[in-house]
């Protein structure tokens, strides 16, 4: 038995030694006063040998990926933390908070922290940083795609990923987290496997649970797991067999001053909600492909297929899941469904500004622009803002400058307009910045860029199973710079 | 009915509860306290002390208990390994149960364990598994391999692991083959040379087999094998793109990326006029756009390797300009990126769309931003020359909006437009003076003093602006007084009429009130060339200055190459080479794009590029310097010193650069006109009496190289010194290649330096730095660099090393770390010196005292070494030993050998006693070597192999 503890003894102070020669760099004096400073000094400690120089950080080879995760909450607080080999202190994330003051805003904090031993790869999703500590040379996306897909499976998990809610189901946390990585390999993180090995929590089960003693980890393995479709797993059976799918496109766009458009692109995705029983295969096809030239697909869908006949084959996953997202960038296809008109100005000398805005529908196709919502910051030296609405209300926050106004749906016939006056710091000058204006609004039945669904078709299954194709075109980061 | 009521019960008693509910009879109490106990290690609570009473729990046929104790036991087996080894019985006993989850469950825990006297009990489960029927488990074990190979690699190696994970790559499971893959690149990583990842037509066909079957995180591991691998030829490169291609599609942006890397290395080797080679531009571009609407965190890392991949191939989003347009809520990190890619994407076509953008993001919030987007301006207009014209009435606007920090930042920008474009936009100097008096920053003060002073003759008023700068002369940073200083002295040129005394006084403020040397240094120079020759001093003050380009903040092309080859990777975010990321110098290997090459004809593979390491390799016996055209050098400098003085001095090619420098050094320091000066004008002759008194001993050594060369040609009159090797080579040390090796000449260690420019910069300010190490080595003087180091030139140095320095002893024993100073950066690289250099002249010991030094140092020191295929007679091999001061004391014959008995004695004072016996007719010689340090010996052993066979 002693031999083992020398043994271990001996691991820990080989490693010792490497990391002090990773940290014996030379460092030279760079000014003449240093150089002589240096030699006054007590001759056991090394000379010029400093932590400075460590960035880019040295980091042993072999020691691949993920090691530690912590999650950090807004306040700072560190409430979870999983090691994947040995333990890393969570003062580690001392570097990542000092990023944190740094930075002005919480999304402001650079997501590749390097520190003397690791980096630091972080993400901010619901107001929680998810941060991992990496060791060695690993991909930053592989860590920051997995980061995301540990979000997104909280998510679907506890139906909202929260402080509160992690903390709940801490022990279903870390069997799942024990579930996605090995030893730093993502293991299984497609959610309808981990879904049969670590079942969701349920009100219902938990009840049951306590009272027959059973537990929410499977048993069995995953059928999916290892067939050739993984992604699905056999002996699936719906009494209603239905297949819908949402066209969900977000519009980004800047729009200048003068009312035109400086870039517009499209993010779509198609989101699929897939029950049907058995192995159905399905082929989707479209009237207008050609539009679909920057695609990405779910893994389920045949590739060459797609390349050969632009039709979309594939056996769905089980559930909800992305189908693909595409991305349409040439600007004569991407309408703007909105227009801004506004005059925002102030005067030299004067502590008073006028403020006008007036929204129209635009490119819509007869479809009614809904749920339109403005928000634009004012410059910092407005004091006060006194608007009026012809529709909906608005609000200012005089610590942020942050205007909001919610102004619903757009009726043609009488336009929405907020006019009104800002009142400024005495004697301050105009203001130097312009405020830009952020769009958000939605329009139903309706694919921005015209794409359209020609036909949707299943074999392998002979139930004739419900289906059904929404439209829905959203604004995603839409400016008008003023 | 959460877990949070695991987090509640924190009174003192916490651990004594759990110990009794755990080991209570009740298998729901075990299992809720097991929770507790997993919720408090969540949180940071050392719970190691109920390791024993967890383990207890472990035998259950409870699948979710067992999972929870398994967590348990890897986060604590460490600090416990005692009873970590209980634990291994169940262990082994669920690697056979019958239920695959567990068997892998099993396998993959037992791996995590990092307990050594564990891994023993882990081989033969692993084995099996290994080879399981099940390939879930089979995938599992996969990985297991690489964790036990961490743990110890020598086991992995004995068992034959490897070969069985080699095997895998052939499973019928993409999965497997995927973890397979993993595992052998992990374990590869730490074994540069291991050639684990054995790449060949039939593996690569395999794996992208596997590549679109298996996992995303799979595919990542794959692409990132493939892009190790170096097609044959053309046509095997342009298959594998086109079967990496369709990844371009997928889902996750690690996989996307991968498979970009894969494309820009191999696209490498596609003949430019092939249809396929537009084709798959055009397919780049696309999924790269993407990237940019993806959660901001994946944008900036994306934006980092995107500003390489424009480098390299700005083709490819020639017209995606738009896309790098900031959106005003992005974070601030990925605007500064976008930023700098507009500039790099910059052209004719587009500049105006360009330029309006970077104008409407100098009215934004952010100071940084703003900032930036200034300077982007005018990069722009040196980038664009056509622009010029149009960001120069840009930058105008924007000093019209008086918002300080954007008109200090425009002047610091217009600057740089006039050394591009001299003679053309003089007509704003009006409009810049007009904001003299708001500048408060040093650089923008600097600026604009320096544009004063460059335009004097067509600024009126030239001599008030800058005398009003001068009032506060001492208040000013360092930056803004040595512009200040140049300026006057320009304008004195110009208009030496009205402004003599301005000039006398910034000369007396820069030289009598200063304590800034660099300052008073400058001020001398000017007055002194003042005052002996004004035409001269126009001529160096008023000098044409060469252009800027854009090229200046361009990547290396090395290091873009290299780059390149490592998309997506840390170094790819941090535009380092990944030996920066590397500790030591295993595991660095430096990958090179692809040569094209036609069919058929095979490529030189990236693997087979040398491991560029810290450590020298081991010296390759090399000839000296062929000594005619040494001679021939000699003869064609234009000497005329008188030749007394040189101590004779061993051959040696490097103290020519010597010569060189001096020459070189001379040019500069009387550059102009001065030479004609008084002071100079015995020319040659008084030279050295200026130069550092250092220098004086490597130009007598130059010297005396000549009176030896004329003696015998031929004839080994100096010690053997091994041929430069290269210790840091120009990727690492951003474009400086240091080579060199050491020498001992007349008593003095010598380090001889070749210094390579391979930058596009020119270098200065060299100094140099020793670790402490084992001989306590250390510079004598300072590193002589005298003249800048221009591109592509290279300088060979002399520097004499003293033994007095600080002693530490270093692994291995002759290792030396060294860091290496210029005006870029600092740089460290580590070398081996042969220990004959420390071999002093006077290591003749008397033949008694040998003697009884022999007699009298324990037979455990001796050391044996056999010197095989040396050809010297005795006499010889004496003669030669000597030269690097390897005294013969006596010698004696038995039996037809002849015994040499030796003496070496180190400059730390070391003996080393050597018997040399040398068979007569046999080409190998049995070295005995006794020490009281017996680690030199294998050290000595390696001088007198060198020695002797060179």
């Amino acid at each position: 038995m002693t031999t083992i503890g020398c043994n271990c003894r001996l691991i820990a102070a080989s490693v010792q030694t490497t990391e002090k020669e990773a940290t014996a760099l030379l460092v030279f004096p760079l000014k003449e006063e240093k150089r002589e400073k240096n030699i006054t000094e007590p001759s056991t400690v090394s000379p010029g040998y400093s932590e400075d120089c460590l960035t880019p950080l040295r980091v042993k080879p072999g020691v691949r990926m993920i090691h530690s995760l912590f999650l950090v909450n807004s306040s700072g607080d560190i409430f979870l933390e999983k090691h994947w080999k040995s333990v890393v202190s969570r003062s580690v994330c001392d570097y990542f908070f000092e990023a944190q003051e740094r930075a002005s805003e919480p999304e402001n904090v650079p997501p590749v922290i390097p520190t003397p031993h690791h980096y630091l790869i972080s993400v901010l999703r619901h107001r929680i940083y998810f941060v991992a500590v990496i060791q060695s040379e690993v991909p930053p996306l592989f860590v920051i795609e997995f980061l995301h897909r540990v979000v997104d499976t909280f998510q679907d998990y506890f139906g909202v990923c929260t402080e509160a809610a992690i903390k709940d189901n801490v022990v279903v946390v870390y069997e799942l987290l024990e579930e996605m990585l090995d030893n730093g390999f993502p293991l299984a993180t497609e959610s309808n496997i981990l879904k049969e090995l670590i079942k969701p929590p349920t009100i219902l089960r938990t009840v049951v649970n306590t009272i027959t003693g059973s537990t929410n980890v499977g048993e069995q393995l995953p059928t999916g797991q290892l067939s050739v479709v993984p992604w699905r797993r056999t002996g699936v059976k719906y009494t209603n067999n239905e297949a819908y799918f949402d066209v969900v496109e977000e519009i980004d766009a800047i729009i200048d001053k003068s009312g035109s458009t400086i870039t517009a692109e499209i993010q779509g995705v198609i989101d699929a909600c897939v029950k049907l029983t058995g192995m159905p295969d399905l082929t989707l096809s479209f009237m207008n492909p050609r539009l679909l030239d920057d695609v990405s697909f779910h893994p389920c869908v045949r590739f060459k297929r797609w390349e050969a006949e632009r039709i979309l084959s594939f056996i769905p996953p089980d559930g909800n899941f992305r189908l693909l997202s595409y991305h349409v960038s040439s600007q004569n296809l991407v309408a703007i469904p909105v227009y801004v008109k506004h005059n925002i100005s102030f005067r030299e000398g004067s502590s008073q500004g006028r403020f006008e805005l007036t929204l129209g529908p635009k490119q819509t196709m007869g479809k009614a622009v809904e749920a339109v919502l403005v928000s634009s910051q004012l410059p910092r030296g407005v004091l006060n803002a006194n608007f009026s609405a012809s529709q909906g209300t608005y609000t200012f926050d005089p610590v942020t400058k942050m205007l909001s106004w919610d102004v619903g749906k757009i009726n043609p016939q009488k336009l929405p307009s907020l006019k009104g006056s800002m009142s400024l710091q005495a004697g301050a000058s105009k203001p130097d910045e312009n405020p830009t204006i952020n769009i958000q609004l939605k329009i139903q039945q309706m694919a921005i860029s015209g794409l359209k669904v020609n036909r949707l078709d299943m074999y392998g299954e002979k139930y004739k199973p419900f289906k059904g194709i929404k439209y829905m075109t959203k604004a995603g980061k839409f400016q008008v710079r003023t | 009915m959460t877990d949070s009521k695991y987090f509640t019960t924190t009174k003192k008693g916490e651990i004594f509860e759990l110990k009794a509910e755990l080991n209570s009879d009740k298998k729901e109490k075990k299992k809720e306290a097991v929770k507790k106990v997993i919720a408090s290690m969540t949180v940071g609570k050392d719970v190691s002390a109920l390791f024993p009473d967890v383990v207890n729990c472990m035998q259950t046929d409870n699948l979710e208990l067992k999972k929870l104790v398994y967590l348990y036991l890897m986060n604590y087996a460490k600090s416990q390994p005692d009873m970590a080894i209980m634990a291994v019985n169940t262990f082994v006993k669920d690697c056979e149960d019958t239920n695959p989850l567990i068997r892998a469950l099993a396998v993959r825990t037992m791996g995590c364990i990092r307990v050594d006297k564990i891994t023993e009990y882990l081989c033969e489960p692993l084995r099996k598994c290994l080879k399981d029927e099940d390939p879930y488990v089979r995938k599992t074990a996969a990985v297991c391999v690489a964790k036990l190979h961490d743990i110890n690699a020598q086991l992995v190696e004995d068992q034959g692991f490897l070969d069985t994970l080699k095997d895998l790559i052939s499973d019928s499971n993409p999965m497997v083959v995927a973890n397979a893959v993993a595992a052998l690149s992990e374990i590869a990583e730490s074994h540069p040379n291991s050639n684990l990842l054995d790449l060949n037509p039939q593996s690569i066909n395999k794996l992208l087999t596997a590549l679109n079957e298996c996992t995303e995180w799979g595919q990542i591991f794959i692409l990132d094998c493939l892009a190790n691998y170096t097609p044959r030829d053309d046509r095997e490169s342009q298959s594998i793109c086109e079967r990496v291609t369709p990844r371009l599609s997928h889902a996750n942006s690690a996989v996307v990326l991968s498979a970009v890397k894969v494309l820009m290395k191999f696209m490498e080797m596609l003949p430019k006029d092939l249809d396929y080679y537009g084709t798959l531009l055009k397919k780049l571009a696309p999924p790269l756009v993407t990237l940019l609407s993806a959660e901001p965190e994946l944008q900036y890392v994306a934006l980092r390797n995107i500003n390489l991949i424009v480098q390299k191939r700005p083709e490819i989003l020639k017209h995606e300009m738009k896309v790098f347009f900031v959106k005003y809520n992005d974070p601030i990190y990925v605007k500064l990126e976008k930023l700098d890619i507009m500039i790099r994407l910059a052209s004719q076509a587009n500049i105006a769309q360009v330029l309006a953008e970077l104008k409407e993001y100098a009215t934004e919030v952010d100071v940084d931003f703003v900032r930036k987007a200034v300077r982007a301006i005018g990069r722009c207009a040196i980038k664009v020359e056509q622009s010029a014209e149009r960001c120069v009435s840009t930058l105008l606007d924007l000093i019209q909006t008086k918002v300080n920090y954007v008109v200090q930042e425009a002047i610091v920008v217009i600057k740089d437009i006039f050394r591009k474009y001299p003679n053309k936009y003089e007509s704003v100097i009006a409009t810049l003076c007009e904001n003299l008096d708001s500048l408060d920053e040093p650089e923008a003060r600097a600026a604009m003093i320096w544009i004063v002073g460059e335009y004097a003759e067509r600024i009126d008023n030239a001599d008030e602006l800058l005398e009003s700068f001068l009032e506060g002369f001492h208040d000013e940073s360092t930056q803004v007084q040595l512009q200040l200083l140049t300026a006057i002295v320009k304008l004195f040129l110009k208009k030496p009429t009205e402004t003599q005394e301005l000039v006398q006084q910034v000369l007396s403020l820069a030289t009598q009130d200063s304590d800034n040397p660099d300052l008073r240094d400058r001020g001398y120079i000017y007055w002194r060339l003042l005052s002996t020759d004004p035409v001269a001093a126009k001529e160096v003050v008023l000098a044409e200055k060469p252009l800027i380009s854009e090229e200046t903040d361009l990547i290396e092309p090395t290091l873009l190459e290299e780059l390149i080859c490592h998309i997506g990777t840390l170094a790819s975010v941090y535009h380092k080479p990944p030996s920066a990321f590397v500790e030591g110098s295993r595991g660095v290997q430096h990958k090179r794009l692809p040569a094209r090459s036609g069919s058929g004809e095979s490529a030189e593979s990236p693997e087979a590029a040398p491991p560029a390491g810290g450590a020298a390799p081991e010296a390759a016996p090399a000839v000296i310097p062929s000594q005619g055209d040494l001679l021939g050098d000699l003869l064609n400098l234009d000497l005329g010193p008188p030749t007394s003085g040189g101590t004779p001095a061993p051959t040696s090619a490097l103290q020519m650069g010597a010569m060189d420098l001096l020459g070189g050094g001379l040019d500069s320091l009387l550059g102009g006109d001065l030479g004609g000066s008084p002071a100079m004008g015995t020319g040659f002759g008084g030279a050295p009496a200026v130069m550092p008194a250092s220098l004086n001993a490597p130009v007598g050594g130059g010297l005396g190289d000549l009176f030896d060369l004329g003696g015998g040609v031929g004839i080994p009159t100096g010690a053997y010194v091994p041929p430069k090797t290269v210790w840091l080579p120009a990727m690492k040390a951003k474009g400086l290649e240091i080579s060199g090796t050491f020498a001992r000449r007349a008593g003095v260690i010598q380090m001889e330096l070749s210094l390579n420019n391979k930058a596009m910069s020119v270098m200065t300010d060299f100094a140099i730095q020793f670790n402490r190490n084992s001989f306590g080595l250390a510079p004598a003087g300072p590193l002589q660099v005298l003249t800048p180091l221009s591109p592509n030139q290279t300088i060979e140095v002399s520097l004499p090393l003293s033994t007095v320095g600080p002693v530490m002893k270093m692994e291995p024993l002759s290792n030396l770390q060294v860091a290496v100073k210029n005006n870029i950066d600092v740089f460290y690289f580590s070398c081996q010196y042969p220990i004959s250099i420390l071999f002093v002249e006077d290591g003749k010991m008397e033949r008694q005292v040998f003697l009884a030094t022999w007699k009298d140092i324990p037979n455990d020191n001796e050391a044996q070494f056999q010197i095989k295929d040396c050809h010297l007679n005795t006499d010889a091999a004496t003669n030669k030993l000597q030269s690097s001061n390897i005294f013969t004391i006596a010698k004696r014959t038995v039996e037809g050998q002849d015994m040499l008995y030796q003496s070496i004695k180190l400059t730390n004072g070391i003996w080393v006693l050597a018997e040399l016996r040398v068979q007569a007719g046999s080409p190998s010689y049995t070295l005995s070597l006794k020490c009281r340090a017996p680690e030199v010996s294998q050290f000595v052993f390696q001088c007198y192999e060198m020695v002797l066979k060179n």
